[in-house]
């Protein structure tokens, strides 16, 4: 089949809606993901931050080590909502469920659905995002007026990596693949100047970290949280609305020559 | 429903769909007409449910015209799904949503007001008989209901034509009755129905006209009851004779009927007169194991047409 144009997918909050639906019956599950960058929150730029005191963030400025890892730590728990939900809870529609051959049938497309599940996913790793800058203030964690500017940040953060996860998933075949997705996000929330600057790392392993989307990702709501607001994070805004097009696109694609055989 | 006079529900013509270098659907032409209830009748593997993937505009057509209400899938999926109801061949509820919500949240995928949604949810509950059901997780619903729910979720946009892949297959005789009468009302309200079904019962008790489809070819058209009056005899005559003579009965009923048949497990005489052919076969000194006289079904088309049974 020719790949036609990507029709303009204006029913795709029905997806949302359904997944709100569905949500309902099983709202707990919500929780977990947001309770594990508090508890690194509290358990390393606390416990940790007692012994390291202050991190110097490139312009001259110092921070003291929580203010330093929580605008990472917000950012990954973006990352978190968001990927987990475009992988296991996508590719469970995808695959057992059956989810979209019934909402296909309908005037809702194959685009709307896509594009309705990534922004679900957005959805979540957003409400990680808004209840982790809540911590952060009311544990005086948050330097600088730029905060503000935190939350839609995040919620970037969150397309690009439900994007991606959703592109991923349309090429996952069984379960176990989607553990080499974790397995591949588990250094990178670990080594991505999540918990030490980028600058401990030798010229050419910083270069490769410094292109992994959750660093752009952490440089980005660290410079809004921190006040180190300089043009860098233009780019950072560049390269996560770039890959969550590309990711989205793919999806798109990729599930209506699947969907639609 | 205006335009329904001008251009028919659905119209093929030569109308392809290949998997690579499978071809599942071979230039088949078809029309159907409003109001009318259509069959595809067919084995597996006869190209019934590619033809209707592509009626429901959830396949594009490889070569070959197809509208629907007029329009060409390809451009105007959305608006064409918008009219249809569609029960698929296997049952794709929601299975994180319960009955009530399945049924309110196709409501809304045809942009419906929740309201409305909820409105017709009831209704249609009441009318495949699930009512009591409705707070229930859909994969605590039996086989049958489960059917029944993917129908009435096919009517919350009061289709004007329902495509229903195989809607009885797999339920026990009395499901499938209750589907038949829901489906029959319909009928009678003037929805337009198209099935596919290897059942020559279903086909012959809901269709006002068929195709017999083999191969991803059509083999015949026509009412049951033309086909049955062309392709098979008004009543055949079943014999079975022990195992081990069945080989011997070759050539001994020549004459006897208008065409035999001689099958694994027994012979099919067509005649129009078979207590006649019964007693025939006796004067000559054959002695079955049973006879039996019935009328000519959908079934005796099918092997008259294709040399197989429908459900091997």
């Amino acid at each position: 089949m020719s790949v036609r144009t990507l029709r303009i997918p204006t029913r795709s909050v029905r997806m949302i809606e359904r997944n709100a639906m569905a949500f309902r019956h099983n709202w707990m599950v919500i929780f977990s993901g947001f309770v594990e960058p508090v508890l690194y929150l509290l358990g390393i730029g606390f416990g940790i931050g007692s012994l390291v005191r202050t991190i110097p963030i490139g312009d001259g400025h110092t921070v003291s080590y929580a203010v330093f890892v929580a605008p990472a730590l917000m950012a990954s728990s973006a990352m978190n909502g968001a990927i987990y939900e475009s992988t296991f809870n996508l590719f469970y529609k995808l695959r057992y469920a059956r989810t979209f051959e019934a909402v296909i049938s309908t005037p809702v497309g194959v685009e709307d659905a896509t594009l309705g599940e990534v922004m679900w996913a957005i959805g979540r790793g957003s409400l990680y995002s808004v209840g982790f800058v809540i911590v952060m203030l009311a544990l005086g964690l948050v330097a600088s007026p730029w905060a503000i500017l935190a939350v839609p940040a995040s919620i970037l953060v969150g397309f690009a990596f439900a994007a991606l996860g959703a592109a991923l998933t349309t090429f996952v075949r069984q379960w176990q693949d989607l553990d080499i997705i974790q397995l591949a996000l588990q250094p990178m929330f670990l080594f991505s100047a999540t918990f030490f600057p980028v600058t401990v790392y030798p010229p050419a392993l910083r270069l490769l970290v410094e292109w992994t989307p959750l660093y752009r990702g952490i440089d980005l709501v660290r410079g809004l949280t921190t006040g180190g607001v300089g043009p860098g994070l233009l780019g950072d805004v560049a390269y996560l609305a770039v890959m969550g097009l590309i990711g989205v696109t793919i999806a798109a694609l990729r599930l209506r020559s699947r969907l639609l055989k | 429903m205006t335009d329904s006079i001008a251009s028919p529900p659905i119209s093929a013509r030569n109308l392809v769909k290949r998997f690579g270098d499978l071809v599942a659907v071979d230039g088949i032409d078809f029309e159907v007409a409003a109001g009318e209830a259509f069959g595809f009748l067919g084995p597996n593997g006869a190209g019934k449910t590619s033809t209707m993937r592509m009626i429901a505009c959830v396949s594009p057509v490889t070569s070959g015209r197809l509208t629907v209400f007029g329009k060409d899938p390809e451009v105007y999926g959305a608006e064409i799904r918008g009219r249809l109801g569609v029960v698929p061949q296997a049952d794709n509820l929601d299975l994180e949503l319960t009955v009530r919500e399945n049924l309110i949240m196709y409501a809304r995928y045809f942009d419906l007001a929740w309201s409305e949604g909820r409105k017709r949810a009831d209704e249609l509950l009441e009318f495949v008989q699930l009512d009591e059901r409705a707070k229930d997780k859909v994969d605590d619903l039996s086989g049958g209901m489960k059917r029944r729910l993917t129908i009435a979720r096919a009517l919350i946009n009061q289709p004007d034509l329902l495509l229903l892949d195989e809607p009885t297959t797999g339920l026990d005789p009395q499901a499938r009755h209750l589907v038949w009468e829901r489906l029959y009302r319909l009928k009678q309200r003037g929805v337009t129905l198209a099935l596919t079904t290897h059942y020559m019962d279903e086909a012959e008790q809901l269709c006002d006209r068929l195709v017999v489809m083999d191969k991803a070819k059509i083999a015949a058209e026509g009412t049951p009851r033309e086909l049955i009056a062309k392709y098979s005899t008004k009543e055949v005559l079943e014999l079975r004779f022990p195992a081990d003579e069945q080989p011997a009965i070759d050539g001994r009923l020549d004459g006897l009927a208008d065409r035999v048949e001689l099958l694994p497990d027994r012979v099919l005489l067509y005649t129009s007169d078979g207590e006649e052919a019964a007693a025939a076969v006796h004067r000559r000194g054959l002695r079955p194991e049973s006879s039996l006289v019935r009328r000519g079904t959908l079934e005796d088309v099918f092997l008259r047409l294709t040399g197989r049974s429908l459900i091997d």
